[in-house]
């Protein structure tokens, strides 16, 4: 069952092309991941998707419906948290609530059940103006808000952004429980780390996907053996290593350098090399690639 | 019909919790009808004049107290050589003086005319044609005096070629300005705030992600605004009769039908400029520039559409708090009968109608 799909997607604000040729298919009952860095065109894509704006090209429909000609209906049935914090702020938490449980024909009552989880965390403050929330509740209520009408599909726009980890790890345990509930989710991110919680992901640049695939296919694609090197003088390291002629790549990845090593050359050889400058404390190991890894990579393809 | 209620409730949250802008909307008709009824007024009183009198009879005395002991006058300076008339316009603190011809009682008495001569500060020229219009009216009451008195035509004649008007209640001309000028700032310009503050702070995308009427969406903005400059007008219509004491001499009725019309235009308009624009600060400066400085500037609130040059006055036709306050004045003072509005109505109605049209043709279901 097919929750929803486009097809060859064109999109472009004057000269700058946000989205190219863009094809994807969501199966109902899924989470689906799309990755990539800001202005790759992940918002783009959702507001055509949730029938805000018209593609130049290219078809969509959501739930069997034609994001042009039933936009009406699609209106309905699905949710929508766009990625800029979208409530009214001089609002309180429950009237937030209930007005958009109004908006979308039905009461907080109706579908409690479903937002429970993560209202009654904020219920507490629920005579508080929005504005005045801390960023995770501030999502939690925005989440709560776009769930109240119980929509077939979710979209969420880089729900997590700017939400400190507690919140992100209790919003993403919100959605897998939603996904029992039968809900097609469709979310954005640009934190890497949290793809691999998808059940699939579509890594997006420059309004491309370079791939679709499980987070667990996408690394496993991973065509070599990555290295993780680290020392005591890591600014130097980065400009060594982006010199040396046998290392096939490196990235700068937190603490530490991801690189890979051309065919014949083993890590001794960077160990030794390394020494030579008189490099300190130099730690290599072979490391499992990461989702970021795989999206660096077909990056710079 | 909930969902419409639920929307217009949460527009009146937001208006009634940004206390300041309410407190602005509130105070402002007050403010201005206060401002333009007592400080920027044109009216005369206890006007400082001076006095060149070489007669020194009966007549001119009589006169010069009639002068003084009127509300509008107070003679500051009695004048001993008429030299001294240039100096004491330098000063600045004499606005008018009255110069008396040579033996004035004998030639008003034996050839039944006398002239006077008024000299007003030419550099307000508004204020000048009121001063010597009040002067002229105090002469011609003492003329009227005497001749009751001996039945003979008596004639003083006063040297200025500026017109009188009895009235010259400055409040007359801008109660109908400032009703205008209200309504509009109230529906057009909140209004379109209104709708762009949510494209702004981008609920506006939630709002057309729902089920929820892009029509109900606009409507239900316009309900607060609507109702909010209702009060305004009652406000400026009780000050204007209580305060400032400018009769309501038409029909109330037809004064609200023709309010309500001209309201439903600046909503219409509000709403075109929110499909326009994509920040309150746009919005603002839109219909700043393009309504209000052409209510201040073209409707004939603060200059008379007679005198424009005719390109400016057809430019005005198209400005509709003209209609309205021409309106306004002919039913508010004059107290004219419905046929002496009929056009105005049907031109502010064609406005309402078609600007709406246009609107609603503009405003889009979707993102930009």
């Amino acid at each position: 069952m097919v929750a929803l799909s486009a097809n060859n997607l064109n999109k472009s604000y004057g000269t700058v092309q946000a989205l190219t040729d863009l094809s994807l298919e969501v199966e109902k009952g899924e989470i689906y991941g799309i990755i990539g860095p800001d202005g790759a065109g992940k918002t783009t894509l959702f507001r055509i998707l949730t029938t805000l704006l018209l593609a130049d090209s290219g078809t969509a429909t959501v739930d069997g419906l034609d994001v042009v000609k039933d936009y009406k209906q699609i209106r309905q049935i699905i949710g929508y948290m766009p990625g800029k914090f979208s409530l009214y702020q001089d609002l309180t938490v429950e009237e937030n609530l209930t007005f958009f449980a109004t908006v979308f024909h039905t009461t907080i009552e109706e579908n409690y059940h479903l937002i429970e989880d993560i209202y009654k965390q904020i219920e507490p403050f629920k005579d508080r103006r929005a504005g005045k929330l801390s960023g995770g509740m501030k999502q939690k209520l925005a989440l709560s808000c776009a769930l109240i009408h119980k929509p077939t599909v979710l979209f969420l726009d880089e729900p997590t952004t700017g939400v400190d980890p507690v919140s992100r790890k209790e919003f993403w345990e919100m959605l897998m429980k939603l996904k029992t509930e039968g809900i097609t989710i469709i979310v954005s991110t640009p934190y890497m780390d949290e793809a691999t919680l998808c059940d699939r992901i579509a890594l997006i640049q420059d309004g491309e996907f370079l791939k679709v695939d499980t987070p667990r296919n996408i690394v496993a694609d991973y065509p070599d053996t990555l290295w993780a090197v680290q020392a005591d003088q890591m600014h130097q390291l980065l400009r060594d290593l982006r010199d040396l002629p046998f290392i096939r790549r490196s990235f700068s990845f937190g603490e530490t350098f991801h690189v890979t090593f051309d065919n014949d050359t083993t890590p001794g050889q960077l160990k030794d090399f390394l020494a030579a400058k008189s490099y300190t404390n130099i730690a290599i190991k072979e490391i499992e690639p990461t989702v970021e890894d795989c999206f660096m990579l077909l990056s710079r393809k | 019909m909930k969902q419409f209620r639920s929307f217009v409730r949460k527009e009146y949250y937001h208006i009634f919790r940004d206390k300041r802008t309410m407190l602005i909307l509130l105070a402002m008709p007050i403010v201005q009808i206060l401002l333009f009824g007592f400080a920027i007024t044109t009216e005369v009183k206890d006007v400082k004049v001076a006095v060149f009198d070489p007669s020194k009879d009966a007549s001119t005395q009589r006169i010069k107290e009639r002068i003084n002991t009127s509300e509008y006058f107070t003679i500051a300076e009695e004048l001993t050589n008429i030299d001294q008339i240039n100096d004491i316009f330098k000063y600045g603190k004499i606005n008018l003086v009255i110069v008396f011809s040579e033996n004035f009682a004998e030639n008003l008495l034996h050839t039944g005319e006398a002239k006077v001569q008024l000299i007003a500060d030419g550099t307000d020229p508004n204020q000048a044609s009121t001063l010597t219009g009040y002067v002229s009216g105090i002469l011609g009451s003492y003329q009227q005096e005497l001749m009751e008195q001996y039945q003979v035509p008596f004639q003083i004649i006063p040297e200025t070629r500026m017109l009188y008007n009895p009235q010259l209640k400055s409040a007359y001309n801008f109660v109908p300005g400032v009703m205008g000028l209200i309504l509009m700032l109230i529906c057009a310009m909140m209004t379109s705030i209104a709708i762009v503050r949510e494209k702004e702070t981008g609920t506006m995308e939630v709002l057309l992600s729902s089920p929820m009427k892009p029509i109900y969406i606009i409507l239900a903005k316009a309900v607060p605004y609507f109702t909010l400059s209702i009060v305004n007008l009652i406000t400026i219509l009780l000050l204007s009769v209580f305060v400032l004491g400018v009769p309501v001499s038409g029909s109330l009725f037809w004064l609200a039908i023709l309010s309500l019309l001209f309201v439903f235009v600046a909503l219409a308009l509000g709403l075109f400029i929110s499909t326009l624009v994509n920040t309150q600060m746009a919005a603002m400066l839109a219909s700043g520039m393009g309504l209000m400085m052409p209510i201040m500037l073209l409707s004939g609130m603060m200059f008379p559409i007679e005198s424009m040059p005719p390109v400016l006055q057809w430019v005005s036709a198209i400005v509709p708090a003209r209609w309205y306050i021409e309106a306004v004045k002919k039913i508010m003072i004059q107290g004219v009968e419905l046929q002496y509005i009929a056009k105005e109505l049907v031109i502010i109605g064609v406005m309402a109608i078609s600007l709406i049209m246009l609107a609603l043709s503009k405003f889009k279901t979707r993102l930009s």
